[in-house]
């Protein structure tokens, strides 16, 4: 029982995975997802339940293809992939073994096949052997906050030479060796999240986790058609933010500590699942918990609407976006911008630099536009 | 972003409407643009799904793919889209030959930087096609390829009109009270520099964001309008071979960006055009004229990737495009040299003190000169070093060397733009009282880096590259 169960509710927590536990680290400043996060709670309904809820979800279209590159890329016992392998590492034809983790018999329990994960990666790590092994379909563990999260990774790991690699399937396309920057790093925070978990076995087996790669090998259909190819990308900025975000909400107790007693953000759902709890009473809850607001939220948090409404209506600048607020001096408040350019506020000591800049801008534009 | 457009959006959210950033347009506007509104199957590279596309706001064309995953039909959309596009296009280069350049050139807007981006994709994946071989295709397809190609190179020159993204175009002439991000959205940022008769902006961009009211300007659509909508509607046409309910489902979803995107048109036509747009915009039209004319002799398509020398090449333009727009948008615009003003590298003032009569012998020269002196005195500080090279607003052909400063007053030389007889062209010196305002800012026109030749390609950079020329392999790329 930890001190967020009541924070949640009754509700069962919201299970994490790669891309849930990436998009922590997107806003690593932020106490509101932090306790959300932390206690499991869904953020989609809680938004929905406000009213608040942005054009969030998959395209079924994206969700089928991803599905249908991965499936080709692991047919005939991961066929393409070896030959990607074979030519990344150059190893011969023979050097390559597979193993289908997810092959041990009818229990297929999270807990049975971490074990299997877990004693698979031991007798890969300590045999030494030159040949390459692909494991597929492991079962990775990550405490989150104090609760243990399984990670299903369509990811595989393939061992050669005694270093470990993590193996990423992603069906956005690589053309003429060029892909897209955006998606390329949201793939590097997500693989980040594997080769973290597989570190956290390594170390929990009293085995070296250096010995599992930074660089991971993300594989991508070429130019426009099916076929798969591949690029390693070096994920230790990503690996850094996020085992800063996860320590971070181990030490979500302070956060916890600041809140009034009896703090909940529980939903109150009947039998049927919908929520009964009275949505100012949770409007307030919430707003007890500080935000840290940025328009890029916009595309990683469910609550993003939310706090959008919340930073507008406290007149907060950092709602037009960080690079405009830090264009203005670091003002927190509309209010104080548009009164120190009219002259109308008196700057403090520190303002007056930033005073007289919006003054001279002001008086610029008047001119101008006159 | 600068400190100007920070503080207009601030502004802008307590007024509740976007404030202007720039009192001229920056980018020229064709009377007759082809509006391209593109949409694609969520979680493909290049798959079209469909788009609306015309130059009559009245008479927008439907296109659509009724299976965006059927080869076949990609491909006769894509030669749909030709005949449009390239209609459009060759309303252009129908003139006879020999002049330097056409008289005007085709104009494409696009709801966003994503749509470019989707130009650039489908550009690559249809021009290596042939008309011949075992997939063939019609012979306008590899050309709309091409074309699409061209036109997303050429619009990475900053100050380029032939394709524009209108989000990109109405973010520079107006700060709206939200951010950047939300500035993405057309319809959103329409709402808070145009909102309808009794809403504010942010009700007008509030209603913009629920993609129910307001579908997304492409190329994605709303994984919503996927999931309940388009699959089913997909579905249905494969059961049927009807595309109706295809057709009638994206009807939805594109109308209403297309009168969004006449409604940035309007807007941006009020705004009258900047000084340098004329000369930018000839150099779309040489730049049209030439690609027209390479192709019209059987040019081949541009390559999968720059050699060495080309790409140091693309590279300098593309850096020379950024100054000299920067420059002149500031000679053009008061409001785009209030940034210069701020950094000090521009500064204004008044003029005390005159000396239109100064001849001297330039050093290296053999003849006396015109070589007047201004004294001015500076409003804002002065952070330009001396013997910089400023010039003005009211003379941009004039040079004038910083010669000292002294405390606010700043002493000036001219050194050119004063005719060629023995004392000054009326009108060429500024005169005492006046308001001036110089700035160090480079209006381009000159030194460009010494480039090899192609085929002088140094080995540290691979050697000369073999000329490209498109392979079968190329013509053959599966398109799954």
């Amino acid at each position: 029982m930890s001190r967020l169960d009541p924070v949640r509710g009754s509700a069962e927590p919201v299970e994490h995975n790669a891309r849930t536990i990436a998009a922590l680290a997107v806003n690593p400043g932020c106490d509101r997802r932090a306790v959300l996060d932390a206690a499991g709670v869904d953020k989609r309904k809680t938004a929905r339940h406000l009213g608040r809820s942005g054009a969030f979800g998959r395209s079924p279209f994206a969700q089928s293809r991803e599905n249908s590159f991965a499936d080709l890329v692991k047919a005939d016992g991961a066929a393409h992939l070896l030959r990607l392998l074979r030519e990344r590492f150059g190893l011969s034809l023979s050097e390559v073994a597979y193993v289908d983790v997810s092959d041990a018999g009818a229990d297929r329990r999270a807990e049975v096949r971490h074990a299997r994960t877990r004693t698979e990666l031991a007798r890969a790590a300590e045999g030494r052997e030159t040949t390459g092994t692909l494991f597929d379909n492991p079962m990775l563990k990550l405490d989150v906050a104090g609760y243990e999260v399984y990670l299903e990774p369509r990811v595989i790991a393939f061992q050669v030479r005694g270093r470990f690699h993590v193996v990423e399937i992603k069906s956005f396309p690589i053309v003429d060796d060029q892909a897209d920057a955006a998606q390329v790093s949201a793939a590097a925070r997500q693989s980040a999240v594997y080769v973290h978990a597989m570190r956290c076995v390594f170390a929990d087996l009293g085995l070296d986790p250096g010995r599992v790669s930074h660089e991971v090998l993300l594989v991508c259909p070429k130019d426009f058609a099916n076929h798969p190819t591949a690029a390693l990308i070096d994920v230790r900025p990503q690996l850094s933010v996020l085992r800063r975000q996860l320590a971070r909400l181990k030490r979500i107790d302070h956060i916890l500590d600041g809140l009034p007693a009896g703090f909940t953000l529980d939903l109150r759902p009947d039998a049927a699942g919908t929520p009964t709890r009275p949505a100012a009473e949770l409007r307030t809850a919430l707003t007890t918990v500080e935000a840290r607001y940025a328009p890029e939220c916009l595309d990683s948090c469910e609550m993003a609407f939310f706090c959008r409404d919340e930073a507008r209506a406290a007149d907060r600048v950092e709602a037009l976006g960080r690079s405009v607020r830090e264009e203005l001096g670091g003002l927190e408040s509309v209010a104080a911008v548009l009164a120190l350019a009219d002259g109308t506020a008196s700057p403090t000591d520190d303002q007056q630099e930033i005073a007289a800049r919006l003054r001279h801008v002001q008086l610029l534009y008047a001119e101008a536009v006159a | 972003m600068s400190v100007l457009t920070s503080l207009m959006r601030a502004r802008a959210v307590r007024r509740g409407r976007a404030l202007p950033v720039a009192t001229v347009r920056h980018l020229h506007l064709s009377p007759r643009p082809l509006v391209f509104v593109p949409l694609r199957l969520a979680g493909e590279a290049a798959a079209p799904l469909g788009a609306m596309v015309g130059a009559d706001p009245a008479d927008p064309r439907l296109l659509v793919v009724p299976q965006p995953r059927n080869r076949e039909l990609r491909f006769a959309f894509m030669a749909e889209l030709a005949e449009v596009v390239l209609t459009y296009l060759d309303g252009f280069g129908a003139e006879p030959a020999g002049g330097e350049r056409f008289a005007d050139a085709p104009q494409i807007l696009v709801p966003n930087p994503k749509g470019i981006a989707f130009i650039r994709l489908l550009g690559r994946s249809t021009r290596f096609r042939r008309p011949d071989g075992p997939y063939p295709v019609p012979p306008s397809v590899p050309r709309l390829g091409t074309w699409l190609t061209f036109l997303a190179e050429r619009g990475e020159h900053a100050g380029s009109s032939l394709l524009v993204a209108l989000t990109q175009a109405l973010g520079a002439h107006w700060a709206t009270g939200q951010s950047a991000v939300e500035d993405g959205n057309l319809a959103a940022q329409l709402g808070w520099i145009d909102p309808p008769p009794g809403l504010t902006g942010p009700e007008a961009a509030d209603a913009a964001e629920d993609p129910l009211r307001t579908p997304p300007a492409g190329p994605d659509t709303d994984p919503g309008f996927d999931r309940l909508v388009l699959e089913r509607s997909i579905a249905a046409y494969d059961e049927s071979g009807s595309p109706g309910q295809v057709r009638a489902a994206l009807r939805t979803q594109l109308e209403p960006t297309w009168a969004s995107m006449w409604q940035a048109v309007e807007l941006l036509r009020r705004l009258p055009d900047a000084g340098s747009v004329a000369g930018r915009w000839e150099r779309d039209r040489t730049a049209f004229t030439r690609e027209y004319r390479r192709l019209a002799e059987g040019g081949a398509p541009q390559g999968r990737r720059d050699g060495a020398v080309g790409a140091a090449h693309r590279l300098a333009r593309l850096e020379a495009a950024q100054q000299e727009f920067a420059a002149q948008c500031a000679f053009d615009d008061p409001l785009a040299m209030v940034e210069h003003l701020l950094s000090g590298k521009a500064f204004r003032g008044t003029v005390v003190e005159v000396d239109a009569a100064r001849r001297i012998v330039p050093p290296g020269g053999k003849r006396a000169s015109c070589r007047p002196l201004v004294v001015v005195e500076a409003a804002d500080p002065v952070l330009i070093p001396p013997g910089k090279t400023v010039r003005s607003p009211r003379r941009p052909r004039q040079r004038a060397e910083i010669l000292r400063i002294e405390g606010n007053r700043v002493t000036l030389q001219l050194l050119d733009g004063m005719g060629r007889a023995a004392v000054p062209e009326p009108g060429s010196v500024p005169e005492h009282g006046q308001s001036v305002c110089y700035a160090d800012l480079d209006l381009g026109g000159g030194r460009r880096p010494p480039l090899p030749a192609l085929e002088e390609t140094p080995w540290t950079h691979g050697g000369p590259p073999a000329e490209y020329v498109p392979t079968d392999d190329d013509a053959l790329e599966a398109w799954s």
